[in-house]
Formats: structure tokens, C-alpha cells, sequence
């Protein structure tokens, strides 16, 4: 049997705007992410995605259907902060996720929420610090920090509480290209070397080509899942979605079109080695 | 360092005085002004010059940005040091119009102010010896007694931890909002009254929105993070008196009792 972390089962959430309007941010869906697994989550604006995102935190409690947590009812606000623990959440602003005038003191603001004492908390800021290469920044304040490096510190506040899993909401869309590739390395090395499961939401589609999986979010549904290779063999259903396709793989698109036979590629080495064939 | 956060007065530094538990520092300075509220005479204010000077040294403070602590509140000790010396009682020395001076006001209004310029320059000296987040923490504690009768100590604690954090960034906020309407022409510096304040909302409305925006981001962060309130919450950096806190305790107690001892037996 496969261990899975998060399960929901048709789930959905609607909302009234200001107008008046009911909205439904999502309408059934239905997914299952293995321990360990580094799932992508993409789609335009307004498709779901942190919708979706908020209930794997229990920040959003289900109104109809299913999400379960490690093994616990994200319905059930017993659970809401043993669930918190579990899956940390980092959000798309750096500057409103930071609590504290001094990184080390924002870092500890996880673990001083669930009681943890002193001496265990100081040893978990210096992991999670050291884990996102932030560890001589420790006594800086965070304003003075670049955004990849105040990315990278709420990054570390999460992964103080030990996780075992971690929600991104569009981490580097804010950032410049610098710190996109420095919160895409500290993530992908919590994944590889910590395996921590990532659930990466992102406009990128070249962060979202890293990942073992690619989730398609379109009008509060799961549109498409797969691998990535799967996921841009169907360039068309994705353009249609309005979402981009990496430019090798649209270049195989457009290649098949003409009736050249490429099989699925993500990178440009792929694509290199499929044409050479 | 925190010597970046651009409000507060704090000079950070490695002398017994910085070393001070922060809930050492606030009562003494409390116990420090009362006792300077007592001096009436000239041995009384020599004891305390000399005990200012004392900590002022012990800190490695510059004696001239300590004095420049007491000029933006010049008015008030102004208009402390008039209403004294034309209120007191007693012989008329000599007259301005129909203000009569008297010899007991006079000495009445130095004592006041004297008694203001001392005020001033103790609380500076903590603020300028303890980190902003060290005051935050020891009020924290003082004020935890105090929960029971409903005084919210972590929540007052928590809004200044996040002022603290925030003050930068919302001024560079403001900077930023400042050049980008500028830049659609809106001039912040010329103009009368009506018009500078009429240019100024155009800053405010923009950086208050944000800042709700902000807020909103910042609840939601907190709570991923499992902050439930102030119940159960432990912290990093347990607050700890060591024996200089109660030498320091000592010798302000000291300093106290000579002053009453000055007051109501010399």
C-alpha cells in the first residue's frame, strides 16, 4: 500500500465576492500526494491552486468533501494544529510572512507557538538555518535582506517545526532570477536529501518541469496530472488552459504537428538527444 | 546588526549596563525617577549627577547625544520652568507686567525642570543601553502578573514585536509609494497647506491599504505557523537575572534611600 500525506476527496469551496457573487474556487477535486513526492501545482489566476493550498494547512476547513492530513480530518479543528505542524506553509510575499525584527528570532516563532522548550528550540533554528544556508544571517534584521534570502528565512521559520511536508504558494514570483534559482535549490534539496514532500504552486513552468508530478488547476478542477513528460505531450490542452509550455517541449509540439514523430520531452538535453535519433 | 532599525535610540554595546536583564533595567529606572522626584536640594541633585554620570560612563554613552535626548522636549521643560516662577508664593523679587516673580518660584522652576531634564536622561538611558526586542520581552514578563486582572501582556508584547518588524518596512514602503506618484506628478514639497495636505493623502490612502493587506498576509502566516494566542507559548531566550542585576539593584536602592534619608532627615 502506497503512503500517501494528502488525500481529498471531491473536494469543494465556494465564496461570495463583494458583489454578491458566489464563486466556486473549487469544485471537486480529487487527489492523492505520496510521502516524498515533489508535486507541482499550476494554473492561472484564479483557478484554485491557493485555494486548494490553504486546506492542506487546515487553514481552510472543507465546506463539502473530503481532505485528509497525515491521517487526520482537516474538518476536525482538534487537528488543526498537530495538522499545522506537519505541513508547514510558505506564501508569496516574503515580507508579510516574517514575525520578527531578527531572523533568528522569526525562525524560533514556529517552535516557540507549540511550547517547545528553550534549548530544543535554539537547536532547530540552527538546522533550519543551516538547511537554507541562511545560518550567518542569524542576527540580521530581516528588511536588510534581499528577497531570495527572506524567502529562504521563511523557508527556515517552516522547517523549524519539522515538517514533513511544506505548501509553496508561488514562492518566487515575487523574486528576481537570482533568488528564484536560490528558493528553488533550498527546496529542491529539502525534497532530495531531507525528503520532505513539496507541494510546489508555481506560474513557472520551468520550476514546475523539476517536479515528479505536475498538477493542471483549471476552474477549481484538476484539469490534467502526470508526470511532467505526460503533462507537456499535451501542449495543445495546455495552451488552451492559457498556461505556457516549456520551449522544448513546445518545440516537439510543433515538430509532431508537422508530422515529425518526438516522443515526450522536458529539457532541452531530451529534446537534443530525441531529434538526433 | 539591530543598530538598522531605524526607530528607537538604541547603541548597541557589550558593558555591564547592556548586559542588564531588561526587567532589572526598567524597574530601576522607574525606582531612579521617583527617587528624583524627591530631590529638593542641592546635595540631592549632586548624588544624582554623579550617579548619572556613573552609569553613563559604565555604558560607554557619549554624555553630549545623552543631553541631545533632552532637546526636542525643551518646551515642555520651558513652559514647566514659566508656570512655576510665575506661580510661586512668597516675596516679590521683580515684576514683567502683571507677573510677579518670587524667590520661591524661582527655585521652584529650576527644581522642576532639573527634575524633567533628569527624567528624560534616565529613560534615555535605558532605551539606549537595551534593544528595542529586549523591552518588548522584559515588559512582557513584567506585565504577565497582571494577566489575571485582565491586562493582555503577550498581545501588547506580540503588537510591538510586529511594529518593530514592520516600521521598516512600511517606510520603505512609503518611500517607494512617495516616488511612484511623484512621478505621475504629485509634488510633496511646494504648495500651501491645503495642498501639501491634499498630497499627502494621496501617500496615506495607498499605505494604509497596504498596510491592511499586510496585515491580513501576516494573520494568515501566523497561524500556518501554529501561533494560537499567548497560551502554551514558550520562548528561545528564557530572560535570566544573574548576580550583576541584583549588584545593580543594590546600589540603586542605595541611591534611593540616601535621597529619602536627604529628603526627610538632612
Amino acid at each position: 500500500m502506497r503512503d500517501y500525506i494528502i488525500v481529498t476527496e471531491n473536494l469543494s469551496y465556494s465564496y461570495k465576492t463583494a458583489g454578491g457573487a458566489q464563486i466556486n474556487a473549487l469544485s471537486g477535486v480529487s487527489l492523492k500526494i505520496e510521502r516524498g513526492e515533489f508535486v507541482a501545482i499550476v494554473g492561472v489566476n484564479g483557478s484554485g491552486k491557493s485555494t486548494l493550498a490553504k486546506h492542506f494547512n487546515a487553514l481552510i476547513p472543507p465546506q463539502s468533501g473530503k481532505c485528509v492530513v497525515c491521517g487526520c480530518d482537516c474538518a476536525d479543528s482538534q487537528n488543526t494544529l498537530l495538522i499545522r505542524q506537519n505541513v508547514g506553509m510558505v506564501f508569496q510575499n516574503p515580507d508579510n510572512q516574517i514575525v520578527a525584527a531578527l531572523v533568528e528570532e522569526d525562525v524560533a516563532f514556529g517552535p516557540e507557538n507549540i511550547g517547545m522548550p528553550p534549548e530544543m528550540i535554539r537547536e532547530r533554528v540552527r538546522f533550519a538555518l543551516a538547511a537554507v544556508g541562511m545560518e550567518d544571517y542569524r542576527r540580521q534584521a530581516p528588511h536588510m535582506l534581499s528577497g531570495g534570502q527572506k524567502q529562504r528565512v521563511a523557508i527556515a521559520g517552516v522547517l523549524a517545526l519539522q515538517p514533513s511536508c511544506m505548501v509553496l504558494d508561488e514562492p518566487t514570483a515575487m523574486l528576481d532570477p537570482l533568488g528564484r534559482r536560490e528558493v528553488l535549490s533550498a527546496v529542491l534539496e529539502l525534497n532530495r536529501q531531507k525528503g520532505i514532500t513539496i507541494v510546489y504552486i508555481t506560474h513557472f513552468m520551468r520550476e514546475a518541469a523539476l517536479a515528479d508530478r505536475i498538477i493542471v488547476m483549471d476552474g477549481g478542477r484538476a484539469a490534467l496530472a502526470g508526470q511532467p513528460k505526460e503533462v507537456f505531450y499535451q501542449a495543445e490542452k495546455l495552451k488552451k488552459l492559457g498556461l505556457d509550455v516549456p520551449l522544448p517541449a513546445d518545440i516537439a509540439w510543433r515538430l509532431r504537428q508537422k508530422g515529425v514523430s518526438v516522443p515526450p520531452v522536458v529539457t532541452e538535453e531530451e529534446l537534443a538527444v530525441a531529434l538526433c535519433r | 546588526m539591530l543598530g538598522n532599525i531605524t526607530f528607537g535610540q538604541y547603541f548597541p554595546g557589550d558593558t555591564p549596563v547592556h548586559k542588564l536583564d531588561p526587567r532589572t533595567k526598567i524597574i530601576l529606572t522607574i525606582i531612579v525617577i521617583a527617587a528624583t522626584f524627591t530631590a529638593a536640594d542641592f546635595w540631592a541633585y549632586s548624588l544624582l549627577t554623579a550617579f548619572f554620570v556613573f552609569v553613563t560612563a559604565l555604558g560607554r554613552l557619549s554624555f553630549v547625544r545623552l543631553l541631545r535626548s533632552v532637546k526636542p522636549l525643551w518646551p515642555i521643560i520651558l513652559i514647566t520652568f514659566f508656570v512655576h516662577v510665575f506661580s510661586g508664593q512668597g516675596e516679590t523679587l521683580f515684576r514683567l507686567f502683571i507677573f510677579k516673580i518670587t524667590g520661591a518660584g524661582l527655585t521652584q522652576g529650576i527644581l522642576m525642570s532639573l527634575r524633567l531634564v533628569f527624567l528624560i536622561l534616565f529613560s534615555s538611558l535605558m532605551t539606549m543601553t537595551t534593544s528595542p526586542l529586549e523591552l518588548t520581552d522584559g515588559l512582557e514578563r513584567l506585565l504577565r502578573p497582571f494577566r489575571r486582572i485582565g491586562l493582555p501582556a503577550h498581545e501588547l508584547a506580540m503588537m510591538m514585536t510586529i511594529a518593530l518588524r514592520f516600521i521598516p518596512t512600511l517606510l520603505q514602503e512609503t518611500e517607494r509609494i512617495m516616488m511612484a506618484q511623484s512621478a505621475r506628478g504629485a509634488d510633496f514639497k511646494s504648495g500651501g497647506l491645503t495642498r501639501k495636505a491634499r498630497n499627502i493623502l494621496t501617500l496615506i490612502v495607498p499605505l494604509f491599504l497596504s498596510a491592511f493587506r499586510r496585515a491580513d498576509e501576516l494573520a494568515t502566516a501566523m497561524e500556518a505557523r501554529c501561533y494560537h494566542g499567548g497560551e502554551g507559548r514558550t520562548r528561545m531566550h528564557e530572560l535570566a537575572l544573574a548576580k550583576s542585576d541584583a549588584l545593580a539593584a543594590l546600589i540603586v536602592v542605595f541611591l534611593a534611600a540616601v535621597l529619602a534619608f536627604i529628603k526627610w532627615c538632612g
